[in-house]
């Protein structure tokens, strides 16, 4: 017997998918807005004159980019609580995703600081700029400009990876479908449906970010 | 009086010595050309004078600024110190006048009327008022490099220190920048160049400075320096550049 596709089956469901892609689109708001300003103040502490704040950096980035993002999950939302620190589960998937991206990010914008020429740094340093101005004002924009398609990748993959949050009942798209097809059996259609979404989610999180970054960034240099 | 005095400046990249002791002197309004040998230690110098290196040993004295090697804060000798530099240097996500008003801003912490008018004056002063919104890219060479030469300007240096600013251009876009350079020698600014453009040494400067291994080994008035060379080194130097 041939199997019967029905769609048609998911309308009754479509409110919880809806509210699937808001949680998943919420947390990855949340999740690149503070894992992209760690990233930042990761890059600065890279950069700074103090070994013991590189170094710090430098542990948190490989821990981070050597353990699975799961494990880091589970850790914040089931192993935090034995030291007392408890929060909901959306809260554990935007603090995972924020300690996630902040290290990636970090790399990501390091990478940028460092193709940045070393005149520019001396001619704001013979200005009387500051270190911290130097950063804000010469360095960082180029940097971030230059980085961008890489940490925009970078966002897109923590998109996707929230996915994972399923696993501790955070409210998101995959949690959303396994909801849907333990309900109405219909895996196939539901996570085709979920699949689609997803895509779609890539699609304009990329597009946004493409805009974001002429937007910001595409001054002076690009226009060469 | 002497604006910028310099005592016994010693400077070592790991074993290597390449400042060994300079004493040099300029005063108010003077225009010194620094000439010598590439690997002579003029750039460091230069360097050493605006806090871009830090020296090991000597006194480094400006408009009353201070600086010996266990100073840590050199910010307040590079406000007396304008620099401009070989490759221009512009920052490139900025204007030509957001390039002038970034440390008359966050430095100076000038208000924006008054931020937006020194920049203007700055740039037209190099001949650039016309050039305000255009970025970097959108300049040539000599153009940038005037920027760069408004950007330091603006700032209101004692002492504007210049590294052979026309070795990056074209030809054709040197006298240009010479032009402004002499421009600002003939209104009063006191200015430290290293230069390989002899004739514009002899024309403008009121004092040659010939660097030779670390030291200053002979310095005077260009004239007497070039037709009456002391040192076999400076006979050869002068010899050697105006063969070219
Ligand atoms: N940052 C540095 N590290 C190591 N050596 C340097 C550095 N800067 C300059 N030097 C060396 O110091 C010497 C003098 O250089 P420099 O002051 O640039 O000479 P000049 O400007 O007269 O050509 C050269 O031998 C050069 O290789
Ligand atoms: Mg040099």
């Amino acid at each position: 017997m041939a199997y019967r596709f029905d769609f048609t089956s998911l309308w009754d469901y479509a409110p919880v998918l809806v509210h699937g892609v808001a949680t998943t689109v919420g947390l990855t708001v949340a999740g690149t807005v503070l894992g992209v300003g760690i990233g930042i103040a990761g890059a600065a502490a890279r950069n700074s004159a103090s070994r013991p704040l590189r170094l710090a950096v430098g542990a948190y980035v490989e821990l981070i980019r050597n353990t699975p993002f799961l494990v880091q999950l589970f850790f914040i939302f089931f192993g935090l609580p034995s030291l007392g620190i408890r929060m909901p589960e959306w809260a554990a998937a935007v603090l995972a995703m924020v300690v996630n991206l902040g290290a990636y990010s970090t790399e990501i914008i390091r990478a940028g600081i460092d193709a940045t020429p070393k005149g520019q740094v001396e001619a704001g340093a013979s200005l009387g700029m500051t270190g911290p101005q130097i950063f804000r004002y010469i360095i960082l924009g180029p940097a971030m400009g230059k980085i961008w398609p890489a940490l925009s990748s970078q966002i897109v993959i923590v998109m996707l990876g929230s996915s994972v949050c399923s696993q501790i009942a955070a409210e998101e798209l995959s949690f959303a479908a396994n909801f849907i097809q333990s309900r109405n059996f219909r895996p196939f259609e539901v996570y085709f449906a979920a699949t689609a979404l997803y895509l779609a989610l890539a699609v304009l999180t990329r597009w946004i970010l493409a805009r974001l970054g002429d937007r910001l960034f595409l001054k002076g240099a690009a226009r060469a | 009086m002497s604006l910028v005095k310099l005592s016994g400046i010693r400077k070592s990249f790991g074993s290597v010595e390449v400042l060994k002791g300079v004493d040099m002197t300029v005063r108010e309004g003077e225009v010194v050309a620094m000439i010598g040998r590439s690997g002579s230690g003029k750039s460091t110098l230069l360097r050493s004078v605006n806090g871009l290196e830090r020296i090991d040993a000597g006194v480094i004295e400006v408009d009353g600024e201070c600086v010996d090697p266990g100073q840590i804060d050199l910010r307040a000798l590079r406000l007396k110190v304008g620099m401009v530099f070989q490759q221009f240097n512009l920052f490139p996500h900025l204007s030509a006048g957001e390039n002038v008003m970034l440390a008359l801003k966050v430095v100076k912490r000038m208000g924006k009327a008054d931020t937006r008018a020194a920049a203007e004056q700055a740039l037209a002063r190099v001949g650039l008022g016309h050039k305000f919104d255009a970025y970097p890219s959108q300049l040539s060479g000599g153009q940038q490099q005037r920027v760069a030469i408004a950007r330091s300007l603006a700032m209101q240096p004692k002492v504007l220190l210049c590294d052979e600013i026309t070795s990056a251009l074209d030809p054709e876009l040197v006298n240009e920048v010479l032009s402004v350079v002499r421009k600002l020698a003939e209104e009063g600014m006191t200015l430290i160049l290293v230069t390989h453009e002899m004739r514009f040494a002899r024309e403008v400067c009121d004092q040659l400075v010939f660097m030779h291994g670390g030291r200053i080994i002979e310095q005077g008035p260009p004239v007497a320096l070039f037709d009456r060379p002391s040192t076999p080194e400076l006979a050869q130097f002068v010899g050697m550049v105006e063969a070219r």
